[in-house]
């Protein structure tokens, strides 16, 4: 289990995860990078401080299961896979090309370590109350982490999988929420308001910490209190997160669902993002 | 423009069983209760990975004799078929068989993209079973399925299938059971006639089988139009109309082999009978696989039609939509 003191530090992760997806933005030119960056605090503490896996055998049974239901942010787990050593680093020059196991939307079929096929969206907590029923079935105490995101929140069956999670009292479910306020067609609480969220998850029988999701700190003592905490209930995990994170001119650019980087841009980004690593 | 039917005419006698579930048997036809419910508890007593789920539909799927007999392996996941269906993914993921149960028309119009990603496309071994297939209920279009055959026909990995009776039921769960993979299959719940044990039948997956020999026509049926076919035969026989009846209760994949075999023979009409509309059900499959092998009898097709069915008893339906067993014969005795 890695901490921020120890070596390599989770920040080291943090700025790997970033790096990886850059790489492979440039690869294609495009990519959600937006939202890599602002999620990869989060990869970072759930790859190498919070969940339990094998990198050599990523179907091993007693593994934490880990689901990415917005699928378009496959770009950042593979940047997460990869520096876990599920995915060779290698691949990344494949993202989203023929052949490659990295499509630019996440599939189970595809990918070592994808536990579910993403990118219509709202479909993973649904996966999840059956993988979590599953494993109290086994009596196995593996966990099951779900990351969606704020605008998955208008989806009718994320609230039906949240009031099921109540129900059955699914203490080995931890959902992460990616508040970047950011969607297809605008911000996320002017698409479809959806606050007060916590109160709201509250209200469901969850157990609801909200956190800056770019404060490693912060994030790390969420998943242990997620982990540790003794009521029979679901966990959710609200991450407040800036898109762009850690490159500061995409941080500050129109904020857009899907962000345009020019060619010439991917290497100014690396640089940008290994400036701020150092300062 | 919204438009309300003309208020009925007063004094005419009519059938006032328009329920939502009416029973498909024939006054004094031989039954069996729950059929699927009785089978699924067989088969989990040497299965100890199957699991039955339902979205609120225990008790008119037949799954409330398995959720008794096994309260612990049983889920009920609410009024809510996305959910059932994407839990279903998560338990199959876990290496259990979930038998999913709600009515065809949730499964195959509310949840068709559940079962799509989180089923179909990763090849979850989850058995998903409807009731109210087709025309079966006269409660009108939010309960009649009449194009489920075609939307899990169009779904890749998705074995389709259409049983006829208690009899078939029986012998199909354990069958579908062993397959590794995801299936669809309709329902027939509660009393359910027993009809194919006079024949000698015995159920395999994949399978068509003659149920029945006739050298004037050639009745291609799935569900209960077999049982209607049947039926028909006896009727066409008084008026010397020789009909055979090929019973293809595995829509998707279609036995090829056998429905060719028959169909090429020659000098036979052949009509396809199915209780779902005519787009995309068995009798168009069985018409592209014809054209494409170069079998060309004369055709014809007993379905629902393309429109919104009407509400009623199920008798006045079934006969206003030619699926029962004297406008079965009477379409095949005219197109002769």
């Amino acid at each position: 289990m890695e901490t921020l003191t120890n070596t390599p530090k989770l920040a080291d992760r943090a700025y790997n995860i970033r790096r990886n997806a850059l790489r492979m933005g440039e690869v294609q030119g495009q990519g959600y990078i937006a939202q890599a960056l602002d999620i990869s605090d989060v990869l970072a503490v759930a790859y190498f401080h919070a969940m339990r896996y094998r990198p050599e055998d990523p179907s091993w049974e007693d593994r934490d299961r880990f689901l990415l239901s917005n699928g378009h942010y496959a770009i950042a787990l593979y940047a997460a896979l990869i520096e876990a050593g599920i995915v060779p680093e290698e691949e990344l020059e494949t993202y989203g090309s023929d052949e490659s196991r990295l499509p630019m939307s996440g599939m189970a079929s595809y990918t070592p370590g994808m536990e579910m096929s993403g990118g219509s969206l709202g479909l993973g907590l649904s996966i999840a109350v059956g993988m979590g029923l599953g494993l109290k079935r086994k009596k196995s105490d593996a966990r099951v982490y779900t990351l969606f995101s704020d605008g998955e929140l208008d989806e009718g069956s994320v609230w039906e999988a949240i009031q099921s999670a109540g129900h059955y009292k699914l203490d080995n479910l931890i959902g992460i929420v990616d508040v970047n306020n950011q969607q297809a067609d605008g911000p996320s609480t002017e698409v479809m308001a959806f606050e007060p969220l916590v109160q709201k998850l509250e209200a469901f029988g969850w157990f609801v910490q909200r956190v800056d999701g770019n404060d490693l700190g912060a994030v790390l003592t969420v998943f242990d209190a997620a982990k540790s905490h003794p009521e029979p209930k679901p966990r959710m995990i609200v991450a407040d997160t800036l898109m762009g994170k850690g490159v500061p001119f995409l941080e500050q650019r129109e904020k857009n669902h899907f962000i345009r980087v020019e060619q010439h841009e991917w290497q100014l980004a690396l640089a940008a993002l290994e400036a701020g690593r150092q300062a | 423009m919204k438009t309300v039917r003309s208020a009925p005419q007063p004094g005419k006698p009519r059938l006032t069983t328009s329920a939502m579930i009416a029973s498909i048997a024939a006054e004094g036809q031989k039954t069996k209760a729950a059929p699927f419910g009785h089978a699924l508890v067989e088969l989990a007593r040497s299965r100890p990975d199957v699991v039955g789920m339902t979205a609120d539909l225990g008790k008119y799927t037949d799954l409330h004799i398995f959720a008794k007999e096994f309260p612990d392996r049983y889920y009920q996941m609410g009024m809510a078929e996305q959910l059932l269906f994407g839990a279903a993914s998560g338990l199959a993921a876990e290496g259990f068989m979930p038998f999913a149960t709600t009515y065809a028309v949730f499964a195959s119009r509310r949840a068709y993209d559940f079962i799509h990603q989180t089923i179909a496309e990763e090849d979850r071994n989850v058995k998903i079973v409807c009731a109210l297939p087709g025309l079966t209920s006269g409660y009108g279009p939010s309960h009649q399925a009449a194009e489920d055959l075609a939307l899990f026909r169009a779904m890749p990995n998705m074995t389709v299938i259409d049983p006829c009776d208690a009899h078939e039921i029986e012998q199909l769960v354990p069958a579908i059971a062993a397959h590794q993979g995801p299936v669809y299959m309709r329902l027939l719940r509660g009393q359910v006639p027993v009809v194919l044990d006079e024949y000698d039948y015995e159920f395999e997956l994949g399978k068509a089988k003659l149920i029945r020999d006739g050298k004037d026509a050639l009745i291609i049926s799935s569900g209960i139009m077999t049982m209607r076919a049947l039926e028909a035969v006896q009727t066409l026989n008084n008026d010397r109309v020789d009909a055979a009846v090929l019973h293809v209760p595995t829509i998707k994949p279609l036995d090829a082999e056998t429905i060719l075999r028959e169909a090429g023979k020659s000098g036979r009409l052949v009509v396809v009978a199915e209780n779902h509309t005519t787009i995309g059900g068995l009798g168009e499959a069985v018409a592209a696989l014809l054209m494409r092998s170069g079998v060309h009898p004369p055709f014809r097709q007993i379905a629902l039609p393309d429109e919104f069915l009407d509400a009623g008893a199920l008798p006045t339906l079934h006969d206003r939509y030619g699926i029962s067993t004297a406008e079965v014969a009477r379409q095949i005795k005219q197109w002769l």
